[in-house]
């Protein structure tokens, strides 16, 4: 089911917004317009893919730089070895929406 | 035309070449040789969630299940002697590795404080059984003496500390940290300790470690005695060169290579902890104990040993997390660099501290704030070279 999250407008292109659930929800808006969410916990150790480097359509972690593809989830290079989860983004009336996924997350040790 | 490569060192250095060795389109052989039993593993987490009991051994994993390295792994056993004549390596098993090229990844080891071998409650912690056996020991113990407030010795304080343990940190510099970071922002972060219950005595040295066959206390050259059920001691850690002694190598506090990983001997390189390599940002010959350098520099090595000669231009960059702070650093900093506080404030434990030198960021250092260090990050780059000469 989807929830209304934030208005788009308060998340700047290039810029993400952390939703605090549990386990934390990253949504991206993308320099192309584009929205994205994923789990916010980076799949190796805990770090914040939200405080991450946005370009085009991956995040780079900003604790170990493994970058996470924001369609897929997949992750490019070690020390990341798992995808991050990804969830389905609506913008209806100008207002982000997420349902969050049914699968597992990929948290990473002792989180 | 190499058809077999002999990879000495089985940690993060030695598993990334291999995996860009195959990233490079290379399908020969590969031979890994390890000193400690185990497969290729992680070693931050084991002074930080492993010592703390968050993370167990399986997740310190560095391999991925799904990867097909074809790797033949000779673990347990150290490499004793390398003939660069033949490029073979002797094992300390008297069996001999022959191969094409050979790359050095051996890594360094933690420096051991004199006169207290064989006493038991006393350790150093870089490998995984080292780990296992400060967390064992830590489980019995209330108080704990770190000789040396580094990052590894502030990690172990910090994960003692959420154990209950009574924590005491000594460290002879008047301030810790003063190298990487400079004094006013090491002041800073030594600070954590204090916030969080550890004592920490600075400017002071240790003049014995007593005890029967276990530890009972260290005595500082001050005259004060602290006494300890387990003392760990985190004072540097020094290459693994000792083995390449006669082999031909330039050995100066670590393999000596060019930025590129080229050692002076032809197809043989050397990556990670035990290279001393041409760094652009120190201008200089540095052996780089990060772990960030040990992941991403040997792509470039492999690289050139393979014939597209590649030299690692990243940044040097480490990050350490105590007492649940995050600190991260990026850069290169000299004693006459300024250091400007642009964003937070230090007694916050959340701020960004840019060093300066001729107006220019040099290198930055961030507490708490990982999204505007990155930023940062980026847009250091290395001194700009000599100019060239127009065309």
């Amino acid at each position: 089911m989807s929830q209304p999250v934030c208005p788009l407008s308060a998340i700047p292109k290039g810029e993400a917004y952390r939703w605090e659930v549990e386990p934390p929800i990253a949504i991206f808006h993308t320099e192309d317009g584009e929205v994205f969410a994923i789990d916010d916990t980076c799949t190796h150790q805990d770090a914040s893919l939200a405080d991450g480097w946005l370009e085009g359509c991956e995040v780079e972690c900003p604790l170990h730089a493994s970058r996470f593809d924001l369609r897929t989830g997949k992750v490019d290079a070690p020390p990341a070895k798992k995808p991050v989860r990804t969830h389905q983004v609506t913008v209806t009336d100008g207002i982000v929406h997420v349902a969050v996924s049914d699968a597992a997350p990929n948290l990473p040790p002792g989180v | 035309m190499i058809r077999s490569i002999a990879v000495v060192g089985a940690s993060l250095a030695g598993l990334s070449a291999a995996r860009a060795l195959r990233n490079q389109a290379y399908d020969g052989t590969i031979i890994a040789i390890g000193a400690e039993p185990h497969v290729p593993y992680d070693r931050p987490p084991l002074s930080k969630a492993f010592l703390a009991g968050t993370c167990t051994e399986d997740d310190l994993a560095l391999g991925d299940p799904d990867e097909s390295l074809e790797v033949d792994w000779r673990l347990g056993t150290a490499a004793v002697r390398l003939n660069p004549g033949s490029r073979s390596v002797t094992l300390a098993d008297g069996s001999e590795v022959h191969a094409d090229a050979v790359i050095l990844a051996t890594g360094a080891r933690a420096r051991q404080l004199p006169g207290t071998e064989g006493l038991n409650g006393v350790h150093t912690l870089r490998t995984l059984d080292d780990a296992v056996a400060l967390r064992a020991d830590l489980a019995a113990a209330e108080r704990l003496v770190v000789v040396g407030a580094g990052f590894i010795g502030a990690e172990v304080a910090s994960s003692a500390r959420s154990l209950g343990l009574d924590v005491t940190v000594i460290e002879a510099l008047p301030t810790p940290l003063a190298g990487p970071l400079g004094a006013e922002l090491g002041a800073v972060c030594a600070g954590l300790h204090a916030d969080h219950g550890v004592h920490l005595r600075t400017g002071v040295g240790v003049a014995a470690v007593t005890g029967g066959s276990r530890v009972e206390a260290v005595e500082l050259t001050d005259g004060t005695r602290l006494p300890a059920d387990v003392v760990v001691v985190g004072i540097g850690a020094s290459a693994n060169v000792e083995w390449l002694i006669g082999s031909g190598l330039d050995l100066a506090n670590g393999v000596v290579t060019d930025a590129a990983g080229a050692t002076r001997v032809p197809s043989v390189v050397a990556i990670g902890d035990c290279a001393a390599a041409y760094s652009p940002y120190a201008g200089g010959v540095v052996r780089s104990e990060h772990w960030t350098h040990a992941l991403e520099q040997p792509a470039a090595a492999v690289a050139t040993l393979l014939g597209e000669r590649r030299e690692h231009t990243a940044a040097p960059y480490f990050w350490s997390d105590q007492y649940g702070v995050r600190i991260q650093f990026a850069g290169h900093r000299t004693g006459t660099d300024s250091v400007r506080i642009v964003e937070g404030d230090p007694d916050q434990r959340s701020f960004l501290a840019v060093y300066e030198r001729a107006g220019r960021p040099v290198a930055v250092l961030g507490m708490n704030q990982p999204k505007l260090f990155t930023r940062w990050r980026r847009q250091l780059s290395a001194p700009d070279p000599a100019p060239a000469s127009a065309a």
